[in-house]
């Protein structure tokens, strides 16, 4: 069994590779997801779902989806999480404490959420045809010309039959903008008052 | 040694996104910052991202990648607006914690 | 080559980048303080060896030796991350940057870059846009209300370019039509300096803007106003001390060598020649290896040279002057600029 396998561009290390990066970069998700329910202030929770995020973004390039990493690093990790970071420091509202409300939320919830889990655990284990992971020449292509890269593809698609979406996304970013602006200013009794 | 030279199966990764889905529920339930709250629910959308990245790995779909992409702008669309209302929050009701902004009667 | 032959290369190729970018980012500061030095019209350092040569060595030495002090009453854990965060971002994108071409080395190994990504650019964006979180906790932790105030004035700043400067980078890769940092070289080789992005590409608008945005994305002068000392004691490094410090001082210069990097890269030609193709490649292999190396040396180091002169000569803007330049001029201008480009490029 040859222990390197060749692409494209010349050496891949092969697929024992893959499930090291699997394992690693997984529990890191796992662990940051735990951190973010064990931690009682909210700037360590905030943290630990950057971490989350980073790991899930390897995980993406795992899956060959280069142009979503990047963008995961970008727009999660680099800009929804530092808005939360900046409000979690403007605000500092401190610890929180465990009160009557978590306690029974905790005593329902964690045998629903278990159940949940259970039963899609069941189905995704269950279901035939979800082969291995296989990185090379049949990565995620929407036509059979493979030798296009991921990037290219995607904005084909985009931009030729998805151009009504993408141009109300953008209108609905504009709407979050300004609702966004609207809502954080200081308030309409300091406005009157003032004139 | 052979368990390493096999290939990392999807169903593992949809299981890695069912796992974080749960998590991120029970954030939700559990929390008591209304932050915190917040950052659970982006924590679960960020599991589905994983699910649909699989899902157009395995049927070489790449629209599947596409609707990741809506679902970031969306998310961080809903997160401009969610802080902003969780900073007018805090303005009128000088808390954060779920248990002491709730109105209801019950 | 077998697996192992090409992890112990990789290693190799990481710890000579790694280590010529330390040595870098050390003498970027000497270059600083000599140039700033003779547009003052003083020496700058020249006791400590042969033209101040040996300086750094010795400010290392004397930053390893101070007291190494941590305030009682920090968020420790965030206190001591906050550097390495600042540092790690300022050292990791030199991984995707290509210094010369593909195909040099044995068995089609790539000597030039550490990975060749096919995103390479975006990449290099997204990791210096994480290392705002080191200066927003490194605020945050210090307990200290200078510190906070600096940290989030400096944060806010690094948000605001950080748009300006990726829309500036959309021109060049209209251009190019990809994302991979050796296709866009790859595409200003042709006739030298007249097909050089900022010339033949008609991109000094967005060159323009992408040095402005660097200027403010490195916290350097003339948007420096977060970390002045007589504003803000210092901003939101006031608590660090010694090798802490150092860190975070390595991290500003670090960023500083990066930005240069990607604008060779994009708008100056990579490690072209200024002839470009126009002149056979050398016969000698040795030559032939490190004549891009030399080209892309020089283009960073004028680069290096301009932000230094540019620290020297300007004040600095307020701070409300600082965002609005950022928001109502350097953004639309970047927007009207990619109109621009995809009108001309659509046209031809």
């Amino acid at each position: 069994m040859p222990r390197s396998s060749y692409n494209r561009e010349g050496i891949f290390p092969g697929k024992s590779m893959q499930l090291i990066l699997f394992f690693v970069f997984a529990g890191f998700c796992l662990a940051g997801a735990v951190n973010l329910l064990l931690q009682t202030h909210p700037i360590n929770s905030a943290l630990s779902l950057i971490v989350v995020m980073t790991s899930l973004a390897v995980l993406y390039l795992l899956l060959g989806a280069e142009f979503l990493a990047a963008a995961q690093i970008i727009v999660y990790a680099g800009a929804v999480m530092v808005l939360f970071t900046f409000v979690v420091m403007l605000l500092n509202a401190g610890r929180e404490e465990r009160t009557l409300g978590s306690r029974a939320a905790a005593r329902v919830g964690f045998p629903a959420v278990v159940a949940l889990l259970a039963i899609l655990a069941t189905i995704i284990l269950h279901t035939p045809g979800l082969d291995a992971v296989r990185l090379g020449r049949d990565l995620a292509t929407a036509t059979p010309a493979g030798d296009h890269s991921n990037l290219t593809l995607l904005s084909t698609v985009l931009f030729h039959e998805l151009l009504l979406p993408f141009e109300v996304t953008s209108v609905l970013i504009l709407i979050a903008i300004l609702g966004a602006v609207a809502l954080a200013r200081p308030g309409h009794e300091e406005g009157t008052a003032a004139k | 040694m052979t368990f390493f030279h096999q290939d990392v199966p999807l169903s593992w990764y949809l299981l890695l996104s069912a796992l974080l889905f749960s998590l991120g529920i029970i954030g939700f339930l559990i929390k008591r910052n209304l932050i915190t709250v917040f950052m659970s629910i982006e924590l679960m959308l960020n599991a589905v991202n994983l699910s649909f990245v699989t899902f157009a790995y395995q049927w070489h779909a790449v629209k599947g990648q596409i609707f990741v992409f809506f679902v970031m702008m969306v998310a961080a669309a809903e997160a401009a607006v969610g802080l902003a209302i969780i900073i007018a929050v805090f303005r009128a009701r000088a808390t954060l914690s779920v248990d002491r902004i709730d109105l209801m009667k019950l | 080559m077998t697996i192992l032959q090409f992890f112990l290369w990789s290693l190799l190729k990481v710890v000579v980048v790694t280590l010529v970018m330390l040595m870098g980012i050390a003498y970027t500061v000497l270059l600083e303080r000599k140039l700033v030095g003779r547009i003052q019209n003083r020496w700058g350092p020249s006791r400590v060896g042969p033209f101040g040569l040996l300086q750094p060595l010795a400010d290392g030495a004397k930053s390893f030796f101070k007291e190494d002090l941590i305030p009682g009453a920090v968020d420790r854990p965030l206190y001591l991350l906050a550097p390495i965060i600042s540092l790690s971002c300022a050292l990791i994108p030199i991984a995707a940057v290509p210094f010369g071409p593909p195909g040099v080395g044995p068995d089609r190994f790539d000597f030039f870059e550490i990975s060749n990504i096919n995103v390479g650019l975006l990449v290099i964006l997204g990791i210096a846009s994480m290392g705002v979180y080191g200066i927003a906790l490194a605020g945050w932790s210090s307990n200290n209300k200078y510190s906070l105030l600096g940290s989030l004035r400096s944060a806010a700043q690094l948000i605001s370019y950080e748009l300006a400067l990726g829309l500036s980078l959309v021109g060049v890769v209209l251009r190019a039509g990809s994302l991979n940092l050796r296709t866009i070289v790859d595409q200003q080789a042709t006739r030298g300096i007249l097909s050089w992005n900022v010339f033949g590409g008609f991109q000094f608008i967005a060159f323009f803007i992408y040095l402005m945005a660097a200027f403010a994305e490195t916290n350097r002068s003339p948007f420096d106003l977060p970390e002045a000392e007589s504003e803000l004691t210092g901003g939101y490094h006031t608590e660090y001390s010694s090798m802490k410090f150092a860190m975070f001082f390595m991290a500003e210069y670090g960023n500083m060598i990066n930005v240069g990097c990607v604008a060779t890269l994009l708008f100056f030609g990579g490690w072209t020649s200024v002839l470009g193709d126009r002149i056979p490649p050398p016969h000698n292999v040795l030559i032939h290896a490190f004549l891009p190396i030399f080209w892309f040396t020089i283009k960073v180091f004028g680069f290096l040279c301009l932000y230094v002169w540019v620290r020297g000569t300007l004040p600095r803007f307020r701070y409300d002057q600082l965002m609005n330049f950022g928001w109502r001029f350097l953004l639309p201008l970047a927007i009207v600029n990619v109109i621009g480009t995809s009108l001309w490029l659509a046209y031809r």
